[in-house]
């Protein structure tokens, strides 16, 4: 009598709040009265979303750790230092493709150093995982001092490595400067951080929605002993979890440098700030929430940067309270068992 | 006996060793000014005791209480910049002195409860974010608001004619010792700092330090017990804030200036972090451990890591690691090995040893 039938039609799906994403577009709107201008207005909006997608690449891999595993990295930027400091000596050793007239051979030298940017910090985040995370698991003032030690001591380590000067980060020849489309201006190098953005969301979404391990990840954000109960190892699931949000960072802190054109090692923790408040106001652990967060973010200190420039700076600050305030889980938030 | 007993809140240092260390270095700062002439030292012993007292409210929270902020430098900014605006504002005397401190005090309560109300009834993790969030959101409000702040330069400013280093108590130096405003500062910043360490020692010995160690150990059951975990943390938190912003007015009295760097940077924070590590959480005497080694390590590690560096010249890497620039590179390794391994620092190994003795 109970059992199911393949004639039931569709599993039932759980709705998509879409509050936050008409949020997301009502700022747009409003912006766009405020700007007034048409053309600043597309640019702005253009730099946000350039912006937000190059923190959401950052952002992800934390928020994901910290649902599936309860482990907060305070040391997260140290990947994205690391990302830009690979980057800075990949992009020197392919200078020469780098400063050619050419667009493939551009693309010659900006794949290796993403590569590498990937690659390394992907390496050593494996690393960090074994030698820092794993004793201290489910210590979480443990997990936070460690994280600060060892975000310490990699940062030195950088500086005994690459020097503790301002490193220039160029951009490929044909990335630089903008195109003008009538009279708006869109900076090269910031279609290439939406392009790059948006493929590793799509990706990522993919990966969470369509397999095998993306569903067992979303189980384990969402109840991990019921996961494991099942037989399958969340802690093996989670060390590679781990290295591709490292490896995530990493191609973020490449193309963070790039967008700034320029690396010092104070990049990571900078950055750090940036990324706890967009996973806060997403909801800790939640993908989606940590993509609308990073947007609104990102939109929102370019347009209140232009706008009132005193105010941009804190900007990101008053939009974590504001959320707050509304949701205090977050805009997204991660029901736990 | 019974009055030291008294006087440490009956936490004695319980090992040998350490009471030697506590004595040696109470004795080094109490009469530094003549043990040690010169401007850098007197500099570095005031530094020390501004510093004990910041690391060991610090260590209120983070040892006694388990919470995690990184948010302490900006109680600690808040009292510098409240004497370095009301001395520029008012007339340079003691009561802008006394309404600088009161205007100080008051916002970091302010301040404290906010952000304690705000984010401390959830868990540990989301407070120390929001507190980073906090912190790094006043630093650049006091950057930005270069009129009343002086921006990135910071303010420098006047202190009462008594304490200038111009004012002369004595004409004739007494054992070639000046007696003057910077010996007096340098007495003031002592004594407080004196009497703000004993005070922090009483409230971790007071049941209201038992409650807040309870809920460190089990909050759980602290709370089934019938205290308030939310209202405790929440008292630590601002009693922590207080203290920090009085070791702000102290820092500012003596550089005689406020600015970002010396009060809101964040290398402070992590210095602070590992000062209280290293010298051990929960104990605190560990602030007093800790900081003077950190402080000295900070001052004196550079020159003997310049002669190392020098000496292991023609090996690779080695030079560079030891670098004199690279001393934090050393203390980070220091406190991560004394998280894993030594949770309560030089002072509970101290007296881990003398207790298997006795």
């Amino acid at each position: 009598m109970t059992q199911p039938s393949d004639d039931q039609g569709p599993l039932p799906q759980a709705r998509i709040d879409t509050i936050p994403l008409l949020i997301l577009a009502g700022v747009v709107i409003v912006a766009f009265f405020l700007i007034g201008s048409a053309s600043t207005w597309v640019t702005l909006t253009i730099a946000g979303v350039a912006m937000g997608l190059l923190i959401f690449i950052m952002a992800s891999g934390l928020t994901l750790v910290f649902g599936l595993m309860d482990v907060m990295n305070f040391a997260h930027g140290l990947f994205i230092a690391i990302g830009a400091y690979v980057g800075v000596s990949t992009m020197k050793a392919f200078s020469s493709a780098a400063g050619s007239e050419s667009f493939l051979e551009n693309l010659g030298a900006l794949a290796p150093t993403l590569l590498g940017a990937v690659v390394v910090a992907g390496l050593i985040g494996a690393f960090f995982e074994r030698v820092i995370i794993r004793p201290v698991y489910g210590q979480h003032l443990k997990q936070i001092l460690i994280t600060t030690g060892g975000m310490i001591v990699a940062e030195q380590l950088i500086h005994v490595i690459w020097g503790p000067d301002l490193l220039p980060l160029p951009r490929p020849e044909t990335l630089r400067g903008s195109f003008l489309v009538g009279d708006v201006a869109i900076e090269k190098f910031r279609l290439v951080a939406v392009v790059v953005g948006l493929s590793v969301f799509a990706a990522m979404m993919l990966v969470l929605n369509r397999t095998k391990i993306g569903l067992l990840i979303r189980a384990g954000v969402e109840n991990k002993e019921m996961v494991e109960a099942m037989g399958y190892r969340v802690r093996r699931l989670f060390v590679w979890v781990f290295i591709v949000g490292s490896a995530l960072a990493g191609l973020g802190g490449a193309l963070w440098g790039m967008y700034q054109e320029n690396v010092t090692v104070h990049i990571g923790a900078q950055m750090m700030v940036l990324i706890f408040i967009v996973i806060i106001i997403g909801g800790l652990g939640s993908v989606g929430g940590c993509f609308v967060g990073a947007l609104l973010v990102g939109l929102v200190a370019n347009y209140v940067g232009y706008l009132s420039p005193k105010v941009a700076l804190g900007s990101n600050i008053l939009l974590m309270m504001i959320v707050l305030f509304w949701r205090p889980q977050g805009l997204y938030p991660v029901n736990r068992q | 006996m019974r009055a030291i007993d008294t006087l440490l809140s009956g936490d004695l240092p319980r090992s040998r060793l350490l009471a030697l260390a506590l004595g040696a270095i109470l004795f080094a700062l109490a009469l530094a000014p003549f043990l040690f002439p010169g401007t850098r030292s007197l500099d570095v012993a005031a530094k020390v005791c501004i510093f004990i007292v910041l690391v060991a409210s610090y260590d209120l929270l983070l040892g006694y209480t388990g919470i995690v902020s990184f948010a302490h430098t900006m109680f600690f900014g808040i009292g510098g910049y409240g004497i370095a605006i009301a001395m520029t504002r008012l007339d340079a005397g003691w009561s802008a002195l006394a309404i600088g401190t009161a205007g100080a005090l008051a916002v970091s309560l302010v301040l404290s409860l906010l952000v304690g109300l705000f984010s401390l009834r959830v868990k540990a993790i989301f407070f120390a974010m929001v507190t980073l969030a906090v912190a790094s959101f006043f630093a650049i409000l006091a950057s930005q608001l270069s009129d009343l702040t002086g921006g990135e330069d910071g303010l420098t400013f006047k202190v009462p004619e008594f304490l200038r280093p111009g004012f002369r108590l004595l004409d004739e130096p007494v054992l070639g010792v000046v007696f003057g405003g910077k010996l007096i500062t340098y007495y003031l910043v002592f004594t407080s700092a004196l009497a703000l360490f004993l005070g922090l020692l009483r409230a971790v010995n007071s049941p209201f330090g038992r409650v807040l160690l309870a809920i460190r150990e089990n909050e759980f059951r602290a709370e089934a017990l019938g205290y308030r975990t939310v209202v405790y943390r929440t008292l630590a938190n601002c009693l922590s804030a207080l203290v920090a912003t009085l070791a702000g007015v102290l820092y500012a009295l003596w550089l005689r200036y406020t600015g970002p760097n010396t009060t809101l940077d964040f290398a402070i924070m992590i210095d602070i972090l590992l000062m209280v590590v290293i010298g051990g959480m929960g104990t605190m005497y560990g602030s007093i451990l800790g900081t003077t080694l950190f402080i000295v390590a900070q001052n004196y590690l550079q020159d003997l890591m310049k002669m190392a560096s020098g000496a292991t010249r023609g090996i690779p890497l080695l030079p560079d690691l030891l670098h004199p620039d690279r001393w934090l590179l050393w203390l980070g390794v220091l406190f991560v090995v004394c998280v894993y391994y030594f949770p309560l620092g030089i002072v509970g190994r101290l007296r881990h040893g003398g207790a298997r003795k006795g």
